[in-house]
């Protein structure tokens, strides 16, 4: 179990890294991909058969393939590429520096990794995941739902043709 | 153990087999609804037309366009065939049988979730098919690519609707127990003749079948995604069509049609292995039938057009299911409370 | 301005309607159904239309227009006399020809003072039709019912005289009888068309 693990966590590791450092997009989608599937592989590890496959069918195939489809339609090349001053690239760097450090000494300071001694393996299962999405978390799970709903409505408005051009 | 890795390689040989006699079954079918007699050259009848037809592909010359994406190129394929192939673990393809002592299903694995797994394997194998089609670096398999993508993203969501109705019913996920449910009542069908409805032609559209062909239409887009494969990475392309093919008639006949169920096979008194055998043989005659009616619908209806093609999706199938969810869960609070 | 008078050609063609769809229309199921049962009925139909082509053959006709072939006289000798009709008439110029003058001592070989030291036809260039068969004067050149071999190169596609000219066994001679009915061997016969004696 610690080798899988193990394994995972460093293709997802790797694969996150990729996905920051290639060049072509659609290789950064696809380490995305292989990253996404290597942590449903921590879900199962963990027994959360479900969310291992929502995940799966949420992330991977569905959102990915959105982007995967953007980038294809876009036609994105070398050229296309948006070129950055020296004084930008120095900025970011040292900004997402900061965020590292920042990050860093939170984990040392604040998170201390305790071993699971009273995981319950039945957490993950469709059964606990649903028994408490709709009774503790009810509230919050309905008004994400209006959330999405409100983002649904406002893709439409945007997509929607103008009925009359010269009135707009 | 050994046991289930017996049964997974029998499992993989017998879907690789029932695909390749698929595409004998297919030309054999496309040629009696013309009047034709098909191919009968290669032994009686032209049994051995899949060997053929296989080392034809894999002699082939192995092209790839000079200005391909080489290893997308090549995961492309791969992706369609093992996705294709990963799908057939969670179906239950018999009862229990009794190995001298030791009882042995007839299922790979029977996770709580196995419809979802079913869908989570549908939505990874689109990437097969755009992989393959953007790596091509052609205009044709480009278009084949987006279509494939945005037609299964628009026919995934009706298809999970249905099946939520049937989930309702049922009260799991397992295929096991939504089989065994079946067996205990009446099969699927019954309660569900608009969601298997809805499932099968979004089941047409995910294998990218007839009249739902357009990522691979011939008309219009050369081939398609495969537009620019050859030998048997082609072969792969098409190949995994028709392990999807066998897979869906699987799903359908588990999900719709009782799966290794047969009526009235339990009163009869058999040896319990023997029922076990002939339920699996039943569960074959349906995905037998179930192929048929994918093949005979193929050699039947004309291509849609691509706006006909998203209209029917988002509406008229994703409405409809949408009812059909509600007017489950009505009829079900009526019957049983909450 | 009369109206002018539109007839079916055929009694199945059908007046194209635009109009809107009823509800049973537009839900498809119906039509896709019957339409399925007209394939099903295909399915079991036991009447094929396959032509199983090696053994079996299909009816050629009679005067079929296929590889030519350069006749020979009673005698054996060569009756295309190279005076270039055929390759005038020839619409896709797929036939050329290079005349020689008979030396003493080829009578045997020739019927005319004058012959065709090379006769080639490109059967790429041919389309069959005929027309160097009306053309000839000396009944010479006939299509037959044999076909054109297949072939790798382009270059085999030019048949000389050793493809066209028919072989001197009369046992193996073409026969053309077919295409030069009596009724036509007979006219040509006739003093006045009599260019062919």
């Amino acid at each position: 179990m610690l080798t899988l693990f193990y394994l995972f966590a460093a293709i997802s590791v790797l694969s996150a890294l990729v996905v920051v450092a290639a060049r072509s997009p659609v290789n950064s989608v696809i380490a995305l991909i292989v990253c996404f599937l290597s942590i449903a592989g921590h879900y199962i590890l963990l027994n959360a058969q479900f969310l291992a496959v929502v995940h799966i069918i949420v992330y991977t195939g569905a959102i990915m393939v959105l982007f995967l489809f953007v980038i294809m339609l876009l036609n994105l090349n070398r050229s296309s590429e948006p070129q950055k001053s020296l004084a930008t690239r120095v900025a970011a760097v040292v900004a997402g520096g900061l965020v590292l450090l920042t990050l860093l000494a939170a984990v040392r300071q604040g998170i201390s990794v305790e071993p699971a001694r009273d995981f319950d393996i039945g957490t993950g299962l469709v059964r606990s995941v649903g028994r408490s999405l709709f009774n503790e978390f009810l509230l919050p799970f309905e008004v994400s739902s209006v959330l999405f709903l409100s983002a649904m409505v406002g893709a439409v408005m945007l997509g929607r043709r103008e009925k009359n051009p010269q009135a707009a | 153990m050994i046991a289930i890795v017996i049964f997974l390689v029998a499992l993989l040989l017998v879907t690789l087999g029932v695909a390749a006699y698929a595409t004998y079954a297919e030309r054999k079918v496309a040629a009696f609804m013309q009047d034709r007699i098909g191919p009968d050259r290669a032994g009686p009848f032209g049994l051995l037309q899949p060997i053929a037809d296989g080392v034809k592909m894999i002699m082939k010359e192995d092209f790839m366009p000079a200005s391909a994406n080489r290893w997308l190129f090549f995961l492309g394929p791969a992706i369609a065939m093992t996705t294709a192939l990963l799908t057939g673990v969670v179906i239950p393809w018999g009862g229990t049988l009794d190995l001298g002592g030791t009882a042995f299903t007839l299922q790979v694995a029977d996770p709580d979730i196995g419809i979802l797994y079913v869908f989570a394997m549908v939505s990874i194998g689109v990437y097969g098919i755009m992989l393959g089609g953007w790596a091509s670096n052609n205009k044709y398999a480009l278009y084949g690519a987006i279509r494939a993508a945005s037609q299964m993203v628009s026919y995934e969501l009706a298809m999970g609707m249905s099946i939520v109705a049937l989930v309702i019913l049922t009260g799991s996920l397992s295929l096991n127990d939504i089989v065994e449910q079946q067996r205990a009542g009446l099969w699927n069908i019954v309660y569900q003749p608009l969601g298997f409805l809805l499932f099968v032609i979004c089941a047409f559209a995910e294998c990218n079948r007839a009249p739902f062909d357009l990522p691979e239409c011939e008309t219009e887009l050369v081939g398609g995604y495969h537009t620019e494969y050859s030998s048997m990475k082609l072969g792969f392309y098409l190949f995994a069509e028709y392990v999807n093919m066998f897979i869906s008639s699987a799903v359908i006949s588990t999900l719709f049609f009782g799966g290794y169920d047969v009526p009235f096979l339990d009163g009869l008194g058999l040896p319990q292995n023997v029922t076990v055998v002939l339920g699996t043989v039943g569960l074959f005659l349906k995905i037998t039938f179930f192929i048929f009616l994918f093949m005979w619908v193929r050699w039947t209806l004309p291509r849609f057009r691509y706006d006909q093609l998203m209209d029917l999706g988002w509406k008229s199938l994703i409405p409809l299911a949408i009812l059909n969810v509600l007017l489950t869960g009505v009829g079900y609070y009526l019957k049983n409370g909450i | 301005m009369a109206t002018p008078i539109t007839q079916p050609l055929t009694k199945r063609s059908q007046v194209v309607s635009q109009k809107r769809m009823t509800l049973m229309e537009r839900i498809y199921l119906p039509a896709i159904i019957k339409g399925m049962g007209i394939t099903l009925k295909h399915f079991f139909r036991l009447r094929k239309a396959t032509v199983k082509y090696p053994e079996q053959l299909r009816p050629m006709s009679p005067v079929y227009r296929g590889m030519h072939v350069l006749k020979r006289d009673e005698q054996g000798r060569e009756r295309c006399t190279a005076c270039g009709l055929c390759a005038v008439a020839c619409p896709a110029e797929a036939i050329t020809m290079v005349a020689a003058e008979r030396r003493k001592g080829e009578e045997k070989l020739y019927r005319e003072e004058k012959y065709a030291a090379v006769y080639e036809i490109n059967m790429l260039r041919c389309i069959f039709c005929g027309d160097c068969e009306d053309a000839c004067p000396k009944e010479a050149i006939f299509l037959t019912d044999r076909l054109v071999p297949t072939d790798y190169t382009r270059g085999t596609f030019v048949y000389g005289k050793q493809w066209l000219v028919e072989p001197l066994d009369p046992a193996l001679r073409v026969d053309v009888s077919k295409r030069q009915p009596k009724a036509v061997a007979e006219f040509k016969k006739d003093r006045n068309f009599a260019h062919n004696r």
